[in-house]
């Protein structure tokens, strides 16, 4: 249990709620105070709406004095990464070119969360238009790593991975498409989830790469986690890449499945570039499972290697194509001075997206283009089923994969400075993307210097009851998520 | 592919209208040139006969019932447009 409101859990909270010990206006009232002490120095937060959360709140106590409460997000503060829209708030992608956005229209993942009672809090930081693997692509300011400010928090959803970190939310929504979530989530010390494709919608997500992005909880603890994506997921007419199928109560799925599990260890995901002090924690980890009556198997999945070369071709392609929407017409940065409307195009461009997103603009269009179609994106969408069938192949065998999540901890801001160097942060994460798989960030340890380490696991297309059962297992008996950064 | 000529940054950069510095370009060509290097290994793998996938979990031809709905109010669908008359988004002159 925590003393400080701020760094409950979802289930304490709720509790508390519910025995109507705690109401949900104070427990946001503290979750703002806190946010004002430490946003200085972390920085989460691109924007807050004080009054709004205020009054979801007293909304919020209102429905439970009349009895009709929602469950356990009802009341509970909630932040957002600013590429998930809530109709009203600003969405700005973190870039310039939506500075000035107001979404008119809710995401459905926003709605859905609202349904259940959350009290929505706050627009998170991340790299622009969620490109990005430290937060300091935002074209507002960077992000600092609650562990230590002088790091980063990883990214793109680094503002979501620190704020719920510092204490500024109970839980809070990220998106991944790369790593995104899982990442900044080993590098924060909390849980982090990305669904299965299709399991959560993308109706009202800014959209980087379609087919491979998803929006997912950051939370304290794999319960939470558990809780919150039960209140997102689910087939949405809007969104044609939703999935059918039947979401189950998560939360209760962890008390009758109890394993044991056969795990696989991928023998590509623990060589060269992974930290030593990583690789003893995730061996950590290991030895629990296997005192738990775990079989645990080595298993390869032969084309690891490409996942990083298919993932910068599918993911720019389709960025290039998803980004050329921003063009100074209709919404967004317009250039002052344009000669023309051709010319208010490149111009606009120019001034509204900074250098990474510029960059992935022009390797995408270069490999759409004309004569580099077959031998690049072809190719890497070929490639792309090989690496999918790695894991289906391997699934043979074990029930689900651990790896570690990032393979090295948090970086000091600006110590990354070149492109290639900063993407190699993803190769144990996208190949999950690739595929489309579940897979989820849990906190298993922390290195000498007191920074976080993540433990990956990563399951079964929609078997996200038995990801996160397979995980709690592992959180229930260990005490990481209970220390908290001192700020 | 193991062939592929350098990139040619004007005329990508025009494909993508994007105007860039010629710093800007100096700078990515420099950078791309070293992704595309990396990418290159692409080559090495066998796809032969092996399909392309576009979406891990493909669903096709995912209809609604054709009924109207309400779409976003024109006020709202305007809120950011950048500069807007009677009710439509304004733009520089497209013919002389």
């Amino acid at each position: 249990m925590s003393a400080e409101l701020h760094f409950h859990s979802i289930a304490e909270a709720a509790a508390q709620l519910e025995a109507k010990t705690l109401s949900a206006v104070e427990l946001t009232q503290a979750v703002i105070a806190r946010t004002k002490a430490v946003e200085p120095r972390v920085r989460a937060f691109l924007s807050t709406d004080e009054a709004t959360a205020l009054a979801q709140a007293a909304a919020s106590d209102a429905r439970r004095a009349a009895g009709h409460a929602r469950g356990p997000l009802d009341g509970i503060p909630v932040g957002l990464k600013d590429v998930i829209a809530v109709k009203n708030q600003p969405l700005t992608a973190g870039s310039r070119m939506l500075a000035n956005f107001v979404s008119p229209y809710d995401s459905t993942a926003a709605a859905k969360l609202q349904q259940a009672g959350a009290v929505l809090w706050g627009r998170l930081n991340c790299d622009e238009f969620a490109m990005g693997s430290s937060n300091e692509n935002s074209a507002f300011h960077p992000t600092g790593n609650p562990w230590d400010v002088s790091r980063v928090p990883g990214g793109s959803s680094g503002g979501s991975a620190a704020a719920l970190a510092a204490g500024e939310a109970l839980a809070t929504l990220g998106s991944d498409t790369g790593g995104s979530i899982r990442q900044p989530a080993a590098l924060c010390g909390v849980v982090g989830i990305k669904p299965t494709y299709g399991l959560v919608s993308r109706y009202g997500l800014i959209a980087y790469a379609s087919s491979l992005d998803q929006i997912g909880p950051f939370a304290r603890t794999v319960e939470d986690a558990a809780i919150v994506l039960r209140a997102i997921a689910g087939h949405d007419e809007r969104d044609s890449t939703s999935f059918r199928t039947e979401i189950p109560d998560y939360r209760a799925e962890l008390q009758t499945r109890r394993g044991p599990w056969k795990l696989g260890l991928p023998k590509e995901y623990f060589g060269e570039g992974l930290d030593p002090e990583i690789a003893a924690a995730v061996e950590r980890a290991i030895a629990f499972y296997k005192a738990q009556g775990c079989e645990i198997r080595e298993v390869s999945l032969p084309h690891t290697q490409y996942c990083l070369d298919t993932y910068y071709i599918i993911a720019t392609a389709e960025a290039s194509s998803n980004l050329a929407r921003y063009d100074g017409v209709r919404y967004g940065h317009r250039a002052k001075n344009a000669k023309d409307i051709v010319d208010l195009y490149f111009q606009s461009r120019a001034e509204g997206f900074g250098a990474e997103v510029k960059r992935r603009i022009i390797l995408g269009t270069y490999v759409l283009s004309s004569g580099y179609y077959d031998a690049f994106y072809l190719r890497a969408q070929k490639v792309r089923t090989l690496i999918r069938q790695d894991f289906l192949n391997a699934y043979k065998e074990v029930d689900a994969l651990l790896t570690p999540t990032s393979p090295i901890p948090a970086f000091k801001l600006g110590e990354k400075s070149d492109p290639l160097a900063m993407y190699l942060c993803d190769i144990y994460t996208i190949g999950v993307n690739l595929a489309g798989l579940p897979a989820i960030s849990v906190p298993c340890g922390f290195t000498r210097g007191n920074l976080p380490i993540g433990l990956q696991l990563i399951g079964q297309p929609f078997q996200e009851a038995s990801l996160l059962a397979l995980a709690h297992s592992y959180d229930r008996a260990h005490d990481w998520s209970s220390r908290h950064p001192k700020l | 592919m193991s062939n592929a000529p350098e990139l040619n940054i004007d005329h990508i950069a025009k494909l993508a209208r994007l105007a860039l510095t010629p710093e800007e370009k100096a700078t990515f060509a420099a950078q791309l040139g070293s992704v595309l290097h990396h990418i290159e290994q692409l080559a090495k793998v066998d796809v032969t006969g092996v399909e392309p996938t576009a979406h891990a979990f493909a669903v096709t031809n995912v209809w609604r019932d054709d009924v109207a709905e309400p779409g976003l109010p024109v006020a709202a669908a305007l809120r950011n447009a950048p500069a807007q008359r009677e009710n439509m988004i304004a733009v520089p002159k497209v013919v002389e």
